[in-house]
């Protein structure tokens, strides 16, 4: 399973990508390879003021709907309108033309809080 | 997935090969179940377009034979058993005194006077001991649920891997039909039904047989595109046909007639449990309806419990729905009012606090062109 070594992880599957004093996010390849069939991805609206934790977006398989956690706080000034044409991108290429949002920080400092590559790595290989 | 939270979860004798197949296995009414394999719109074209095989060893068998089967299953089952001759199957329902489902499930007229009883999974102890509550004198019963494995393969070239299977030696029953074959040593029945709208047949054999015959169905199978496919692919295909499943489109507090399946009850027969307050319910006409859906616009896919709305009111609630992955729209089916329960009635779906567009269509969504 692919866990680029460069990304912040949160333990609810997002990957965070720092991008100056903003981060974009998505879900992982294992996160994508669980839900299998992407068909739905309803994207936050842009503007939208969120706390670290808060689900902020859906991601719908053919089997469930599934909440998507903002790994830190912010506001989302950002969303990957591809995917309302091509849901499927977020299983096709989930750390790149996948990604779902983007957030400016209010606290840069939470991105501490998640978890590296090799931490991420072991969470998943238990399940 | 940890092995503790697995341990209280039955399996079937199918459970190695889902694993070593790279299933994704899922808690289902009880038992560790197979959802996907290759995934669930991979799985569900397999069976529209050329073949899948599912493991359906989960249900349960039950078989009724004596004296006085007949008479006492006509009285303990909706459809009328009378009409049913030795080799062929229908499809019937057990009621409660109050005329709601306690299963659905298919009766199988396998040897003469001998019935099996094909049922769901979730409900077999219920089902068995609401059998026992009512057993007659001159009637034998016998849950085999755990003797059993079932098989069910689907799709159109079905035909075409059983002809290769059986070396053209055996022939297929004809539509709801069933007869028992022998494999080499192997006593199996098999029996012309499914439940995915496609061509199809499925086997009931000896548990400690069907890795072999699993296995044997899949090689054989290769040349014409078989998948294996799980409960994932299972519920869409049977949601397009619109069949209702147990647990979520039926319950003990709807009647057959709700659930739009007069057609699979008797009410000519002049008693069985549930009957009177069927008749009374088609006399007076139904207040509910099931009907399936539609979505008429881009929507998220359409999941069962949500708030179905007319003109503003919520008027019902979705039993079931899903992203169509043949129609690529997202369907459901509901029980709406009588008023409202007609072909192109434009009705709402709230997903999550917004309106979707939806329209009433008619039975099945899906039909092959």
């Amino acid at each position: 399973m692919n866990v680029p070594d460069d990304l912040k992880y949160a333990e609810s599957h997002e990957w965070s990508r720092p991008e100056g004093n903003q981060v974009r996010i998505g879900i992982t390849d294992h996160a994508q390879a669980e839900l299998s069939d992407v068909v739905y991805v309803e994207l936050p609206k842009v503007g939208t003021k969120v706390e670290a934790r808060q689900p902020i977006a859906v991601v719908e398989s053919v089997k469930a709907a599934s909440d998507i956690y903002a790994p830190v706080s912010g506001t989302v000034v950002e969303v990957n309108t591809a995917l309302e044409a091509d849901p499927a991108l977020v299983n096709s290429d989930p750390f790149g033309n996948g990604w779902i949002f983007v957030l400016s920080l209010d606290a840069p400092e939470e991105l501490d809080a998640l978890k590296s590559a090799d931490q991420y790595r072991e969470q998943i290989s238990g399940s | 997935m940890s092995s503790e939270a697995n341990s209280s979860l039955k399996k079937t004798p199918l459970y190695g090969e889902h694993v070593k197949a790279g299933a994704k296995l899922v808690d289902f009414g009880g038992w560790l179940m197979p959802v996907q394999y290759s995934g669930i719109m991979d799985e569900h074209h397999a069976v529209r377009n050329a073949l899948g095989i599912f493991d359906i060893s989960h249900m349960g068998e039950v078989i009724v034979s004596g004296p006085q089967a007949k008479p006492w299953l006509n009285q303990l089952l909706t459809n009328n058993i009378d009409r049913l001759e030795p080799g062929q199957c229908h499809y019937t329902f057990m009621l409660n005194e109050r005329g709601g489902v306690i299963d659905d499930l298919l009766v199988y007229h396998y040897a003469n006077g001998v019935f099996l009883l094909v049922v769901n999974a979730s409900k077999i102890e219920e089902d068995v001991a609401w059998m026992q509550q009512h057993l007659q004198e001159g009637v034998t019963l016998e849950d085999k649920s755990d003797e059993y494995a079932g098989l069910a393969i689907q799709g159109p070239r079905s035909v075409a891997l059983f002809d290769k299977y059986f070396d053209g030696k055996v022939s297929l029953p004809g539509r709801n039909e069933i007869k028992p074959i022998r494999v080499g040593s192997i006593e199996l029945l098999i029996a012309r039904t499914g439940y995915t709208g496609e061509d199809g047949f499925e086997l009931f054999l000896p548990a400690d047989c069907a890795e072999k015959i699993w296995s044997e169905i899949l090689e054989a199978g290769a040349e014409f595109g078989i998948k294996p496919c799980g409960l994932g692919s299972r519920d869409t295909l049977r949601l397009e046909m619109c069949y209702p499943l147990n647990g979520s489109d039926l319950s003990p507090e709807r009647t057959p007639l709700e659930a739009g399946m007069s057609f699979f009850v008797d009410l000519q027969k002049p008693s069985f449990i549930g009957r009177d307050v069927l008749a009374a319910q088609k006399a007076e006409g139904v207040k509910s309806r099931l009907v399936p859906f539609r979505m008429l616009e881009k929507s998220p896919p359409p999941r069962a419990h949500y708030p179905v709305v007319k003109e503003g009111e919520t008027v019902a609630e979705t039993t079931s729905g899903s992203l169509s992955p043949s129609l690529g729209v997202g369907i459901g089916m509901a029980y709406v009012p009588t008023g409202i329960a007609r072909i192109n009635e434009e009705i709402e779906i709230d997903i999550r606090g917004r309106r979707f567009a939806a329209m009433i269509e008619k039975k099945p969504l899906y039909r092959k062109s």
